[in-house]
Parts: C-alpha cells; structure tokens; sequence
C-alpha cells in the first residue's frame, strides 16, 4: 500500500498494481534481449509519465536495441542524444519549452522532460552534463538506468559494474582472476549530496516492491525542480543468466542489500527496503546465480559480503553516505 | 551627416562596440530564446554582454552557464528540437571538447548558430587567432562564414540565423572573427530596430519535426547501412541549395538595411583588372585591401579577395574572379601538416575551385599570423611581391622569426 505522503497528493501514485494503466506509450518495435529489464524501465516511465512528455534516449542498449529506424516503439516523442549528453538534453529541451510557453508560441501546460542514460553514459563518461542538470532550476527527470555494463558495446565494465565482475574488458585469467576493481559508485546518493537543491532523487528496481518505480517516477515528475532515479536493471546478456530469473535478481539486488533501495525527499531519506538492523540474504544468493561471477572463490564472495555489511552496519546513513568514522576522528 | 528618413526607421542607433558586443546585439535582435555559455577567451565577451542584457531585463530568454562546452552545444542542439531558437560559441580547445555536439547538430539538421572566437589550438598556450578551430567542421554539415568588422558580425549573425533556419537549408551556422584583432576591437556599428530584424527574419518554426507532444516524432533511430546514404544526400543537397539561400538574403538584407553587400561570398578590392591577387579570410583584409588600394596607387595591378562564406565554399565566385589573374596568394592563418604540397587548408579548397578553368593562375600559399601574430602591411606588400614573381616557392612562411 502506497502511503499518502503530503507533498504526493497531486502526483496521482498508483494504488497497487491494478490501477495501473493499460495504455502503453513504449510498445512493440524494439529488438532488446529476452528479459531485458532495462526495456522494463523504459516502458513503465513512460507509462507513469503519460503522453505529455518528451524523452532524450542517451547511446546505449536502450538506443541501438531500441529505437530502430521505422520500427521504433516510442508512442510519445523521442530523441537520440550523444552518450554523455543526457542531463544537457534535459536541460536543452526544458529551456527551450519553458522559453516557448513564456512568450506564447506554444499553449502553456506541463510537459514532462525526460532523459534515460545507460551507466556508463550517465555515471561516467556523462558525470559532469549530470551534474550540470541538477544544478539547473528546470523540472526533468533522467533515469539512469543500470545494467551495470556498457551492454551495446558488448558488455564492457562501467564505473557502475559490480566489483570483481567478468565483462569483456575484464575477463578472468590465469594472472589477474579479478581484473575489475573498481567499487560500484555510489552514483544517487552522490547526485544527491552534490547538489542540495535538488528535490527528489531516489533508487529502484523497475519489478520489486510491484510499482515502486512507477511511482517515484511520478513522484519525482511531480515535486518540480531537477530529479534522478537510479534504476537496478538485470541484464541476462550482460550478467550470463537464463532471461527467466530477472525478476528474481532484481529483487535479491535489493534483498540482500548490494543495491541500496530508497528515496531522498526534500532531504528526508526513505527507505523503500530498508535493511537496516535487519537480517539480510547473503550477498552469494544473489551473485552465484549470474555467470558473470562464476570465477568467484570463497574469499571473493567474502570480500563483497563484508563490503555489504559495513555498508549497511557502519555507514552513517545506511547504504547511502559513506561515512564511517563521523567526527570521532577529529578527537 | 544627414540621415534619411527611411534609413532612421530601420536604425536604431550608432554605437562604438566589439565584434563580440555586435553578435551579442544581433542575438539580441532576433530575440533568442535559449543561450548556454561556458567561458573561454577570447569568444567570452558575447556571452558577458548577454548575461548583462539578462541582469538588466533586456533579453527575454533561458540563459544557461553549462557545465563544458559539450553540455552547453547539446542545450543548445536540444533546445533547438523543441522549436527554441538558440545560440551558442566558444574558441579553440572549447569549440574542440564540443566537437562530438558539433557533428549531431549537422547530422540533425538543426540550426544552430555559434560564434567562434578563432583561437590557436593548445598546446602550448596561445590566445591568439589561428582559423583551424571553425576549419575543422567545414565538411561536417554546418554553414561558416568570417566575419571581418563589428558590423559585418552584426549583420552575419541575423543573416545566419535567417539562412539556417530557412526550410529549404536547415543547417547549423558558425560564425567566425579573429580572436583579438575582432573579438576585442571596437568599431562604430549600426544597430537595427527590433521591428526591421522581425521584417528580415520570420519566427523559427521546425515544422512537423519539432519536440512537442502534439507532434510524435522519433527523432534520430538507429539507421545504419539502410538509411544513412540517403540521410546523408539531403543533407548534401540542403547545402547545396543554401547558396542560393544566402544569395537571397543579403539581397533582402541589403534592401532592407541599406547595405551593399554586392557579392554575399566573396569581396573583390581591385580584382576585376588585376595581374596579382592575394586571397584571405578575417581580420586580415582590413590590412590587405589597404595595402592593395597604395599599390594600385603606385601603379601595380594588384587586387584582394576576401572569401567571407567558406562552407558553402564560393565555387562559381572564385573561379569568375581568379580564373584570368596570373598569379594568385593566399594569407592563411592555419595550419595542415602533411597535406599536399605542404600547403595550408584554404589554398586546396582554391586549387580545386579553379582545376578546372581554362586559365588557372599559379597559386602560392603564405602561412602567416599564427597563434594571433600580426599581419603588418610591410608583410602584406612582401606577399603582393612574392606572388608576382613567378621563381617565388610554393608554399611561405611569412613572419617567422630567422
Ligand atoms: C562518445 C562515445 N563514446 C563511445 C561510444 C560507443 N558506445 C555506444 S553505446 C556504449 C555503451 C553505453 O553503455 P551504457 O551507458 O551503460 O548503456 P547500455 O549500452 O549499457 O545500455 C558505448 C561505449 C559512443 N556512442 N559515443
Ligand atoms: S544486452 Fe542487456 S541491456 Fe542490452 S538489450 Fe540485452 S538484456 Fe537489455
Ligand atoms: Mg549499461
């Protein structure tokens, strides 16, 4: 059940899966994997968006695989943008409307602008354009949406992908059983620390808790001002499952804790699964059940699990700010 | 002097300003709706007087300070898709960290319009002009023309815009000035009416290919081998047809402002008789055509060329006016190492306009001014005489310290 929060009443959030609507703005036409959570996540934005929208899709999978000359699914309108330049195309387009509705060449009403960016494009190469979005006074949304590889390019590792994790630029050999080891960035929360003035920024996963993401879609497209949401996205080709257990990893990312699932509000966190003094499932449920870890030893598996644990058991603000030692240092 | 009443109705005032000031007045006039500005010298100043006319609430528009000057081209490209009209600009290593937005704002078809303070390419540090950062898009689909006095910043904006947006073009169009020698020098400057520049320039409409929710589009799929050829070919033919855009433009232009732009691409000081002609772009023709006019005082049968449209380069132009001349140079403020017979951009794209006339002259290059170097009129008379002499090389420094 969906709580009626104040500053939500007017964001018309759907009170469980039944009430969402039927009406598909994101259709057929694209040529996404079986399973492809991230196809997932652009169908229901755009779901809980409705018509009056304009969307920027960022270079990636959900470009390439997506958006096919004369076979595109998109109902509402939609462009290509450069691979870096998802919060610039948000900024662009809301400027230019707002400009437009201003000196009256155009009907004043609201139009929701939205941009999705792979991980790769938002959370690294795009880093910046992102910033500089959440900087701005204009209302967008850009869902970042993570399928924790540069997928289109044939699965290489991003900034985002889980530490220890085989793609095609870190296989696993001989010498170097880990060859990416890099620490998943911690890319929401750092939105939404960097830049104060932003309202509403929040994680999720497009299939667990049913409608959560729908709903802070429309709640972040609601509040006003820049936004982000920052979305889980199982990707069989990518992470080398069977398309069947999407679902089932989307929801073990956030049961046993390695994807942190909450929203910032105004400044107030919320969690959505909160995991917080809580029993959680072991982090090894979750990656033994993807090829992309089957190099694993024990010691790995440990090494992420304690990586979880002091996440969630030592950080000041759980799973989200990355503060351990808090003013005891200063001492 | 004595302003005649129909002039006064279209002028609004005199001003001593820079070429930046002029561009900034310009988009100012065609009342903007979106900017994005990100600094770098020496194209800054247009962004600074726009920000003023902001802080003052003489511009009604959406001002964004970017966060590089690659989010600030693709605000300006998106803000452009949704029916916005937008302007942009950088210098040297800014309009290159644009470069990606650069070539989807050609391939979309939007235009654009940028000012490009010309700046020498980093490394090591220079402020100084050198054409090679506007010269790096001339073949990506954007329409570049120089500038060479405040006024002629002033005009080519709002001609840049009109030409851009024109249905039949579509292109994206950069203005460029020589870092310096324009961007920061003040020259007395004819600023239109707001009403004149509406009469010149209608209202920015995209048409069935704007942004908008009443208007579905799916703007820039996936194409590949399937559609790219074909994709590619109207953008050829779009510039192709804007030369005869651009002619029309600055007839209008000239009838409505009272301007004599006799030639849109080309202008010929002394041409028509001469033996020798130098050919340049920029702030250098202030210099040249001086020079040229004391010479054909002395005698000499000498002439200049100053190309102002590069893209869509001058074919027809060019090969009128230098087809019979014996002996032609070019003053080139850029660079291309390598390149055939070791000469700069501009003397191939001559070359090849004149290759197939039946008199072409002999064709010497000059590469001079760079890094923002002065160009003094002593160096100008050298170059006259250099290309006159036919045991001269091909291909000069001028300038360079021994
Ligand atoms: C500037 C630039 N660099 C590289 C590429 C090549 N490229 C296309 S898609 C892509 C991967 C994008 O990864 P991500 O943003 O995570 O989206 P995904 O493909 O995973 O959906 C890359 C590297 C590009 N299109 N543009
Ligand atoms: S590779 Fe992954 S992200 Fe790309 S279409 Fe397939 S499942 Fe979706
Ligand atoms: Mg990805």
């Amino acid at each position: 059940m969906v709580e009626e929060v104040e500053e939500f009443k007017n964001a018309n959030l759907y009170k469980g899966v039944h009430a969402v609507d039927l009406e598909e703005l994101y259709t057929s036409g694209h040529r996404t994997c079986q399973g492809c959570e991230s196809a997932l996540v652009m169908r229901d934005f755009v779901k809980a968006s409705g018509p009056r929208t304009v969307v920027t899709g960022a270079t990636g999978c959900m470009y390439v695989a997506n958006t096919s000359y004369m076979t595109t699914p998109w109902i509402v309108p939609w462009m290509h943008t450069q691979l870096a330049a998802g919060g610039a195309s948000a900024v662009g387009m809301a400027a230019g409307l707002k400009a437009l509705m201003r000196k009256g060449r155009i009907p004043k009403e609201k139009i929701n602008v939205i941009n999705f960016s792979g991980d790769l494009g938002a959370g690294d190469e795009g880093l910046g354009g992102l910033s500089g979005a959440m900087q701005s006074p204009y209302d967008l949304l850009v869902i970042v949406y993570d399928n924790e590889s540069a997928a289109n390019t044939d699965i290489q590792a991003s900034g985002l992908t889980t530490w220890g994790a085989q793609t095609t630029f870190s296989p696993t050999g001989p010498a170097k059983r880990i060859l990416h080891e890099r620490w998943k960035k911690n890319l929401a929360a750092m939105m939404a620390i960097g830049h104060p003035n932003v309202k509403y920024v929040a994680t999720s996963c497009a299939t667990f808790p049913p409608t959560d993401y729908m709903n802070k879609v429309k709640k972040a497209l609601s509040i006003g001002g820049p936004t982000l949401i920052h979305t889980i996205d199982p990707c069989p080709k990518g992470w080398d499952y069977h398309p069947r257990y999407s679902h089932v990893l989307g929801e073990l990312a956030i049961k046993t804790g390695i994807f942190a699932d909450y929203e910032i509000v105004n400044g107030e966190v919320r969690y959505t699964y909160d995991l917080r003094n809580k029993k959680r499932v072991p982090v090894r449920e979750y990656l033994e059940k993807q090829g992309r870890f089957s190099h694993f030893l024990d010691e790995d598996y440990e090494y992420v699990q304690s990586k979880v644990d002091e996440m969630w058991d030592e950080w000041e603000l759980p799973g989200i700010l990355p503060i351990k030692a808090g003013l005891k240092v200063k001492k | 002097m004595v302003v005649k009443q129909e002039e006064k109705s279209v002028f609004d005032r005199e001003e001593l300003m820079t070429g930046t000031d002029a561009v900034a007045e310009a988009v100012k006039l065609v009342d903007v709706d979106v900017f994005a500005a990100y600094p770098i010298r020496p194209y800054t100043g247009v962004m600074d007087r726009l920000a003023r006319f902001i802080a003052n609430g003489d511009l009604d528009a959406e001002y964004i300070v970017a966060d590089g000057e690659h989010s600030q081209f693709e605000i300006g490209k998106h803000a452009s898709s949704v029916g916005a009209r937008a302007f942009v600009g950088s210098s040297g290593v800014g309009w290159l960290y644009a470069m990606e937005s650069i070539g989807v704002t050609a391939t979309d078809r939007l235009p654009l319009v940028a000012l490009v303070g010309n700046r020498a390419l980093d490394d090591p540090g220079a402020f100084g002009v050198e054409h090679n950062d506007a010269l790096l898009v001339r073949d990506l689909g954007w329409l570049l023309c120089w500038a060479s006095t405040a006024q002629e910043a002033l005009d080519t904006t709002l001609i840049a815009y009109r030409v851009a947006e024109d249905p039949k073009v579509r292109m994206p169009a950069a203005v460029a000035m020589d870092g310096g020698y324009l961007t920061h020098s003040q020259h007395m400057v004819r600023v239109p009416t707001k009403e004149a520049v509406r009469d010149f320039l209608p209202t920015y409409d995209l048409g069935n290919r704007r942004m908008h929710p009443d208007n579905p589009v799916s703007i820039a799929p996936q194409v590949n081998e399937d559609w790219v050829m074909e994709l590619r070919k109207q953008n050829y033919e779009a510039a192709k047809r804007s030369r005869k855009v651009i002619t029309s433009a600055y007839e209008e232009y000239n009838s409505i402002f009272h301007s004599e732009y006799e030639n849109p691409f080309i202008e010929e000081t002394n041409v028509e008789d001469a033996d020798t002609v130098l050919v340049g772009m920029g702030s250098a023709a202030v210099v040249a055509r001086s020079v040229a006019n004391e010479m054909r005082k002395e005698g000499k049968k000498v002439g200049f060329l100053k190309i102002r449209w590069y893209r869509p380069y001058p074919t027809e132009e060019i090969r009128k006016a230098l087809s019979n001349v014996s002996n032609v140079g070019i003053i080139e403020r850029n660079f291309a190492m390598g390149a055939p017979d070791d000469g700069a951009i501009t003397m191939h794209d001559l070359q090849s306009a004149l290759y197939d006339s039946k008199n072409h002259p002999r064709v010497v290059d000059f590469i001079a001014g760079l890094g923002g170097r002065e160009i003094s009129k002593k160096e100008v008379r050298k170059m006259f005489e250099m290309t006159a002499d036919k045991k001269s090389p091909k291909i000069s420094w001028i300038g360079l310290r021994e």
